[in-house]
């Protein structure tokens, strides 16, 4: 649905991007994937891998099947993130981009995430979970292992 | 909507879908039927009611009574006394026990404008949007008034863009008019990110085709043929509500090939972020836009004659263009007895932190501080005092309660080096430490920074290392002098704004709060400090 406009189509390269990482069981971008949006966008494929290293939502490294992400933006900061945050690191074993060994999460922080009326919040995958205390960060994480 | 004697306003947005709101509804309506009250009661799924941090909220109309926290069990309740019976469950009213006024009044403090269907409406359901007057602006524009007509009344609306910076929506559409080149565009900035923000979310989510009929005549007022609403990547809602107002809006020939049966035609299309604050920057989204990394490009050119792909662009944030089909139906005369001479009509802001009815509110421009953070925010929580509140996000101004009775209008915050920014407005007690809550806006930049040039990039983190030294009480010499010398640099010789606007909040927290500054740098421990720095080394 152009109405008649010529331009390049390139403007729908984050929307390709998102889609192939979703698909990918570990969350990442491949190098196949690279290749695709390269021709499918008539780019060369360092363009496009120079593209996707500067979005936080895309990833050249395999993730965790479930990738977190914590806001630490003063609102939440404010609400208790820290606490939220020294749950998670314990929980999962490991620092803020690291993936639990068990393959299952990988910690990231982000920043505000425009969902402040229940912070601290975070997101897994493309759910929001707001008003989080240690318990509920150990709930959470409970639910999303006995899923598998 | 239909004649009903009652309807039930169901607040939907991703905070009530967390808290079950799905459910909630699907009870209500269960409810309804088995007392054979669906015909007589209506309910209308809507985007948010204005009050965040209570859950599923509910509101009866014409009662005007709003329910806080509720879950399928207690709608069942509300049904049967409140709807059937007619008497509303007090104990489930909002707020329980607040010693301020009622939401109902706080509600009716505001004056809507941008929000005026926003919990009114389904916005997933073009005819209600229809029957509140929807799309008559862009009628009136197609069939009686020219292209430049609608640019001058825009103009004499004096409407001020409302992405941060305020500038003339009018001028600028004028230029994109005038510019040489063709095709033109038209860009709604929808990439929200400063933190503390989500006014953008919540009307998309509550009203999205207010904003399609906002592009639809900004189109129309400056000869472009297409339109792009770039949406942050983590707003999934948003971009599903969107779209679906767009196909709407298609079948009722609203949008597309010869609108209205008239010659002009002109499209829409939703593209996502992912995950990059700075792409807010107008020149950084086009580029992002262009399938590149969002780097703000050097300015000049502006968009206005080299845009998308090197055409004239419009791009203008989400609540600017939500703005427009109000000036068009009732007139530049009209909105201009809203809000202040320099800067009128209304503004939404996001009141958050430690007040009692966190939340979305809309009042004239040139409303008090005061007002916003003690009538609409319902004052400090939990009967603490106030210490300061950040005005316009981690790239606003820190202001003191002395500074209370400051009026928020884009002029008269210029005048206080303060800035209106993204309408964020957070509200500290006296329990926060203005140097950890700084820490967090810093570390907020670092992250943000996108690299492009030195002085940012080396200065954020420089800025963030010397705040932790700060912190932990372990700095030589005189910390706070460098930091300031840091952000000056930045301001002087950084790229693009985000660089040269970090001085504003260090340098209002340094002037507000300087005590609190030195009683840190002359080492004595803070336990906030220790735990912040602790959790994110
Ligand atoms: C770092 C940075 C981030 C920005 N983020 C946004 C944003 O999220 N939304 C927005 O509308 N404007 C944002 N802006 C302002 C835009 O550059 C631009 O001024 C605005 O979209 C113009 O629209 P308006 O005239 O309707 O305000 C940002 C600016 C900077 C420097
Ligand atoms: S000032 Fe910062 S955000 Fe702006 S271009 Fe330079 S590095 Fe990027």
């Amino acid at each position: 649905m152009k109405s008649g406009n010529h331009h390049p189509p390139r403007d729908e390269l984050l929307a390709f991007l998102h889609e192939r990482q979703r698909s990918n069981p570990q969350n990442y971008l491949c190098p196949a994937d690279l290749v695709a949006a390269a021709e499918r966008f008539a780019l060369p494929v360092a363009a496009v891998r120079d593209a996707v290293t500067f979005y936080s939502m895309f990833s050249l490294k395999p993730r965790g099947r479930h990738v977190i992400r914590l806001c630490e933006s003063p609102n939440c900061h404010l609400a208790g993130a820290w606490s939220v945050l020294e749950e998670l690191r314990a929980q999962l074993g490991v620092g803020v981009g690291g993936t639990s060994p068990d393959g299952l999460f990988t910690l990231e922080l982000t920043s505000c995430l425009g969902v402040c009326g229940v912070a601290p919040a975070m997101m897994i995958d493309e759910e929001i979970y707001g008003n989080l205390n240690p318990p509920r960060v150990r709930e959470i994480l409970q639910a999303y292992k006995e899923e598998r | 909507m239909k004649p009903a004697r009652a309807h039930v306003l169901v607040g939907v947005d991703d905070e009530a879908r967390l808290a079950g709101a799905d459910q909630v509804l699907e009870q209500l309506r269960r409810a309804l039927d088995e007392l054979g009250l669906s015909q007589e009661v209506q309910v209308v799924e809507t985007g948010t009611l204005g009050i965040s941090g209570q859950g599923v909220v509910v509101a009866v109309y014409p009662d005007g009574v709003f329910y806080g926290r509720v879950t399928p069990e207690v709608v069942r309740r509300i049904a049967e006394e409140h709807l059937l019976k007619g008497r509303p469950v007090t104990a489930l009213r909002l707020p329980t026990a607040a010693p301020v006024a009622r939401p109902a009044e706080v509600f009716g403090r505001q004056v809507r404008v941008v929000l005026a269907n926003c919990g009114v409406i389904d916005p997933e359901n073009i005819e209600e949007y229809l029957a509140r007057g929807g799309y008559e602006a862009l009628e009136k524009a197609l069939t009686t008034m020219t292209p430049p007509q609608v640019v001058e009344e825009i103009g004499r609306a004096k409407l001020r863009g409302r992405g941060g910076a305020g500038f003339p929506t009018g001028l600028k559409w004028a230029a994109v008019r005038n510019a040489p080149g063709s095709p033109k565009y038209v860009v709604c900035n929808a990439d929200e990110g400063e933190p503390g923000t989500f006014k953008d979310r919540l009307i998309l989510e509550g009203d999205p085709h207010k904003l399609v009929e906002g592009m639809v005549l900004a189109g129309y007022a400056v000869g472009a043929r297409w339109g792009v609403v770039y949406i942050r990547g983590e707003y999934s809602l948003c971009i599903a509500r969107v779209e679906k107002a767009l196909e709407q809006a298609r079948r009722y020939s609203l949008l597309g090939t010869n609108i209205l049966g008239t010659e002009f035609s002109f499209d829409v299309e939703v593209r996502p972020g992912a995950g990059a604050y700075v792409c807010g920057e107008e020149t950084a989204l086009l580029e992002s836009l262009e399938g590149k990394r969002g780097w703000p490009r050097i300015r000049p050119p502006y968009p206005v004659t080299r845009g998308l792909w090197g055409k004239p662009t419009v791009v203008n944030n989400v609540e600017t263009l939500a703005n427009v089909p109000d000036i068009i139906r009732r007139g530049a005369d009209w909105y201009r007895t809203l809000g202040t001479p320099t800067s009128p009509g209304t503004k939404v802001y996001t009141i958050l932190g430690h007040v009692v009815f966190p939340g979305l509110v809309e009042v004239p421009m040139g409303t008090t501080l005061r007002t916003l953070v003690y009538e609409l925010g319902g004052g400090v929580r939990d009967g603490r005092s106030l210490k300061g509140v950040l005005v316009g996000g981690a790239a606003g101004a820190f202001l003191t309660p002395e500074e209370l009775d400051t009026r928020l209008d884009f002029d008269s915050l210029a005048e206080r080096a303060a800035v209106l920014g993204s309408g964020a407005v957070l509200v500290l007690d006296d329990t926060a430490c203005i140097v950890d809550v700084l820490y967090s806006v810093l570390r907020f930049f670092r992250h943000e920074s996108c690299g492009q040039c030195v002085p940012c990039r080396a200065g954020t983190e420089a800025l963030v290392r010397l705040a932790s030294q700060l912190m932990v009480g372990s700095s030589t010499g005189p910390i706070l002098d460098r930091m300031v010398e840091v952000a000056e640099v930045m301001r002087a010789t950084s790229l693009c704004p985000l660089g040269q606007s970090l001085l504003l909040p260090l340098k209002s927290a340094l002037a507000g709060f300087g005590k609190e500054f030195e009683a840190h740098e002359q080492g004595q421990p803070c336990p906030h400090c220790l735990r912040s720095v602790r959790a994110y080394a």
